[in-house]
């Protein structure tokens, strides 16, 4: 057997050591197109799952990298001249150079023959094919992987610096031009990482992408001299760049397999590049092993033992790196508020999570929200709007009510207003006349009641073809439900397609104020309803045609102008052919977007069954209000029915 | 959970007499239901001429397609076919409906393969709503509806019109997955309880290779995914016992495990297993 991997970076030496532990009689070369000691980038983060990995795969690389390790517990944020801390997060740093030093090395003990300043033209002939060569892999334009590379996050740059921070560091800055950021973290003991961040857009305002290398190291040293103390800003090729996230379909094709950046990538703004490579690396080995050199059925376990895991991963660094991108948003947020909102910005630490790490920084944060000393977690603490004080963030109780009869869904529906806390007043538009929810939604009643919408389209199959609304009428059937109304908060439904939310979208209304009605119906019941008033929304109409996330929240600003108080976030149902995008929790990144962009307190649901997700949501400031989709408590389980049935069965 | 076991009408070498035998077997045995899969271009049966088999050589199980290709046929048809089945059954039909992967099933039958999902939302609005006045019996009244599909709009699908979710197969926490997405549309369209959630698997007792050989062949169309779901089969006790774990605790509210080998021995061991 012979083995040809192409890339010396930490993924293939650590494949090529590996390999050669697990079998001597196995030739293993490394090619690599660059010089033994070009390097690029500074330091690589690893986290202490990572290095006990490391220390099963091969001890004496383990024990050298962990020799010149920087080490730190604490995440400082500098925001607005106020610095955080957070502790209980273990991080440790490795020069990246140094690093393939170490595995260099490591590969002559063991016989690996690198060959350095070689340019593969071509798959190197070899039993076994290993493509580490990184995201902009030649390898994989040699073969069929499915490939697919997507820029995301905002443009940033690499730099070192010599001063050595003792934290990993986030740092912000506002200019003239917009504001910019910067992850700093130490890799050894005289020098830091640096990377400075900026959306695009504010890039291009500085003038930063029609800059000398110098010219632009020079302006990021100024900007941030206060975090690097006077200290300079080492440059290494250190150019403006977009992030590729790259996903392949396969990871192995024929005796050519994938690992590290080559295969995928994941934003650096969660520090997991060098991490996953080496996972990759160890999984692939022991794959090889098991299946003794069986390279298909190896490449088979090895991609599905890694894929699920870098593809949650790649989830949260895609969080992470949208989240940077729109950083300038949150600048309103208190800073202990904007810091929880930061350390929960991927999803992989939740406010319960970091009670376990850091306990004193989320007692702070709920000492904030509650308003005294020691306070409950955020999902308990007050919120008051318009004189009614609610005790908790998770207790709103939803009603619908339809304004007219022919604005009901179905006939079972009551049409008489109820006292409970939320009240929705709603016209089910050509949404209307049809059966109840419990046999489906939007089949029609056979002998239904004629719908309305803006347009003559049905809404689904079977809909009626709807007709023109008297907009007199249903104005005045919305103000006088809403006299009629005892609530402690008033929703008006415009979201789902409804009535009002039929005229919201080009897809189902054709004039060009589609604000017009439901802006005159929102002023209406605000002339009539003192109390707390909320706006139901389909942020999103999850449709190519249909309203943008952005145009949700332009539209969300103009109904906080117009007199509402909360904005219920909602996406999609516009049409009934969208294209939703369903998970756990899949409202609360638009609920963050509409309250922090468009300046309002938002109420959202979105299938969260747990008080620890509420308690983060609420306490990053994604929403205000949160309805919870509380599953029925079960404590007596029936009993296996399969046993019990055979034996009946048999006897 | 409830475990329903598939009949291998894809498998090769099942011969109609084996299809109704092992119907008969699961019936007397401890599954809760028998399942068919649905394709046109291979050597497999028909699954509703299947079902409708199996109605008559059983009297308990559920009778499901896991799932049934909605858009190759015409939507009244369709219908007709799940009725007559749900009918002669005695009301057991478990109608799990999905798109299908494959444009080779779609140019066999001559029906255009674009416009498939839009298609399948009509479908699954005319079996499930009251839109041609009884016209077309028999009664479809308590046909059991599942969707199957992993895109946004099949979540979406499946809330709106279906009882509950058929998933495709894979790693408990695939299915997991799934079903949160499921769940989380559910809740979305404001359907009231929750859907049943039907998941599946593949095992070989005997010969494992020609099970997994079966199903790289089976699989040929999606390419390198073929050996994945290869490398899922599930060959010993240990590892159905793990398999039906790992579902149930992800909850699942049918497992329905689908043979590769066509052999009455296999659905013995199968009973050994579980047991």
């Amino acid at each position: 057997m012979n083995v040809a991997i192409v890339g010396a970076g930490p993924a293939g030496l650590y494949l090529a050591i590996l390999l050669r532990k697990l079998d001597r009689g196995v030739d293993v070369r490394v090619l690599e197109r660059n010089a033994p000691d070009a390097t690029f980038g500074f330091g690589v983060v690893f986290s202490e799952e990572t290095l006990g990995a490391l220390r099963d795969a091969d001890p004496e690389t383990h024990l050298e990298i962990t020799d010149t390790f920087a080490r730190w517990d604490r995440i400082d944020i500098r925001y607005q001249g106020r610095e955080l801390s957070s502790r209980g997060h273990s991080f440790s740093a490795i020069a990246r150079k140094r690093l393939l030093e170490i595995l260099q090395q490591r590969c002559r003990e063991l016989s690996v023959a690198l060959e350095f300043g070689v340019e593969v033209a071509d798959l190197p002939g070899a039993d076994l094919v290993v493509g580490a060569d990184g995201a902009n892999s030649l390898v994989r334009r040699f073969c069929d992987f499915g490939t697919k590379v997507q820029v995301e996050g905002s443009k940033y740059v690499w730099f070192g610096t010599d001063h050595v921070f003792d934290a990993f560091t986030f740092a912000f800055r506002e200019t003239e031009h917009g504001l910019f950021n910067a992850h700093a973290y130490p890799y050894d003991e005289r020098m830091s990482t640096f990377i400075v961040e900026c959306p695009e857009t504010v890039c291009r305002a500085a003038g930063l992408d029609e800059m000398e290398e110098q010219e632009s190291l020079a302006f990021c040293e100024q900007l941030f001299a206060n975090e690097l103390r006077g200290r300079e800003l080492f440059s290494n090729r250190s150019l403006w760049l977009d992030f590729p996230k790259i996903t392949n379909q396969t990871w192995h094709d024929g005796n050519v397999v994938l690992l590290g950046d080559a295969v995928h990538t994941a934003h650096f703004s969660i520090g997991s590049g060098t991490k996953l490579a080496m996972e990759d690396s160890i999984a692939l080995a022991a794959a090889l092993a098991r299946r003794r050199w069986d390279l298909n059925a190896a490449f088979v376990d090895y991609e599905l033992e890694r894929a699920p895991y870098v593809e949650r991963t790649q989830q949260a660094a895609s969080e992470s790196a949208a989240y940077f991108g729109r950083i300038a948003s949150y600048s309103h947020l208190e800073p202990i508020q904007f810091a929880f909102n930061l350390l929960t910005r991927s999803g992989r630490i939740t406010h319960a999570t970091l009670g376990v790490r850091d306990p004193q920084f989320t007692r702070a944060l709920d000492s904030w929200l509650g308003g005294r000393p020691v306070s409950p977690p955020p999902a308990f603490s007050p919120f008051e709007l318009r004189g009614v004080r609610f005790e908790n963030r998770f207790e709103l109780v939803e009603s619908s009510v339809a304004v007219t009869p022919d604005g009901r869904t179905s006939a079972e529906e009551i049409s008489r207003p109820e006292g409970k806390l939320l009240l929705r007043l709603m016209h089910a538009g050509r949404r209307g006349a049809t059966q109840p929810r419990r046999l489906g939604v939007d089949l029609p009643l056979p002998d239904g009641w004629p719908v309305v919408a803006p347009t003559k389209r049905p809404y689904g199959p079977f809909g009626a073809i709807p007709g023109k609304p008297d907009e007199a009428a249903v104005l005045d059937a919305f103000v006088a439900a809403a006299s009629e109304a005892r609530a402690e908060v008033l929703e008006i439904d415009m979201a789902h397609g409804y009535l009002l939310g039929s005229y919201l979208s080009r897809l189902t209304n054709d004039e060009d104020d589609r604000l017009r009605f439901p802006l005159r119906v929102l002023e209406a019941v605000r002339a009539a309803w003192a109390g707390p008033l909320a706006v139901r929304l389909s942020v999103t109409d999850w449709h190519p045609r249909g309203n943008s996330v952005e145009e949700g929240i332009a539209i969300a600003r103009a109904m906080r102008e117009a007199g509402a108080d909360l904005i219920h976030v909602e996406a999609g149902q516009t049409v009934h052919d969208d294209r939703p995008e369903y998970r756990r929790g899949f409202l609360t990144a638009l609920s963050d977007r509409v309250r922090n962009e468009a300046s309002v307190p938002t109420i959202v649901g979105g299938y969260l069954t747990t008080l620890d997700e509420a308690n983060t949501i609420v306490g990053a400031g994604r929403a205000d209000l949160v309805l919870l989709d509380l599953p029925e408590t079960q404590v007596e389980r029936p009993l296996k029915a399969s046993a019990q049935l055979l034996g009946e069965l048999r006897a | 959970m409830n475990i329903g076991v598939g009949l291998p009408t894809t498998v090769p070498g099942a011969t109609g007499e084996l299809l109704l035998d092992w119907a008969r077997r699961a019936d007397a045995g401890l599954f809760s239901s028998v399942a068919v899969l649905d394709r046109v271009v291979y050597d497999s049966y028909e699954p509703f001429a299947v079902l409708a088999g199996a109605a008559a050589a059983t009297s308990r199980v559920r009778l499901a397609t896991m799932i049934a290709i909605g858009p190759l046929r015409s939507t009244a048809l369709l219908a007709k076919q799940a009725a007559s089945v749900h009918g002669l059954s005695g009301g057991r039909l478990t109608l799990g409906l999905a798109v299908g992967a494959r444009t080779e099933d779609f140019e066999a039958a001559g029906v255009e393969h674009k416009g498939r999902g839009k298609r399948l939302g009509e479908q699954l609005a005319y079996i499930r709503g009251d839109v041609d006045g009884d016209r077309v019996g028999p009664s479809r009244d308590g046909i059991e509806i599942l969707v199957g599909g992993l895109s946004g709009p099949a979540y979406a699908r499946m809330a709106r019109y279906a009882d509950g979710y058929a998933h495709n197969g894979g790693p408990p926490r695939a299915f997991a997955n799934a079903a949160g997405r499921a769940l989380a549309a559910w809740s979305d369209l404001g359907r009231p309880g929750k859907p049943k959630l039907w998941g599946q698997g593949y095992f070989a007792f005997g010969d494992a290779d020609q099970g997994d050989a079966y199903l790289r062949d089976y699989y040929a169309f999606t390419g390198p995914f073929a050996e994945k779901i290869a490398a899922g089969n599930l060959t010993s006790a240990r590892a159905v016992k793990d398999y039906v774990r790992g579902y149930e605790e992800a909850g699942c509210d049918e497992l329905v495990l689908f043979p590769t080998v066509a052999d009455a021995e296999e659905l013995e061991r199968l009973q050994e297993a579980l047991a």
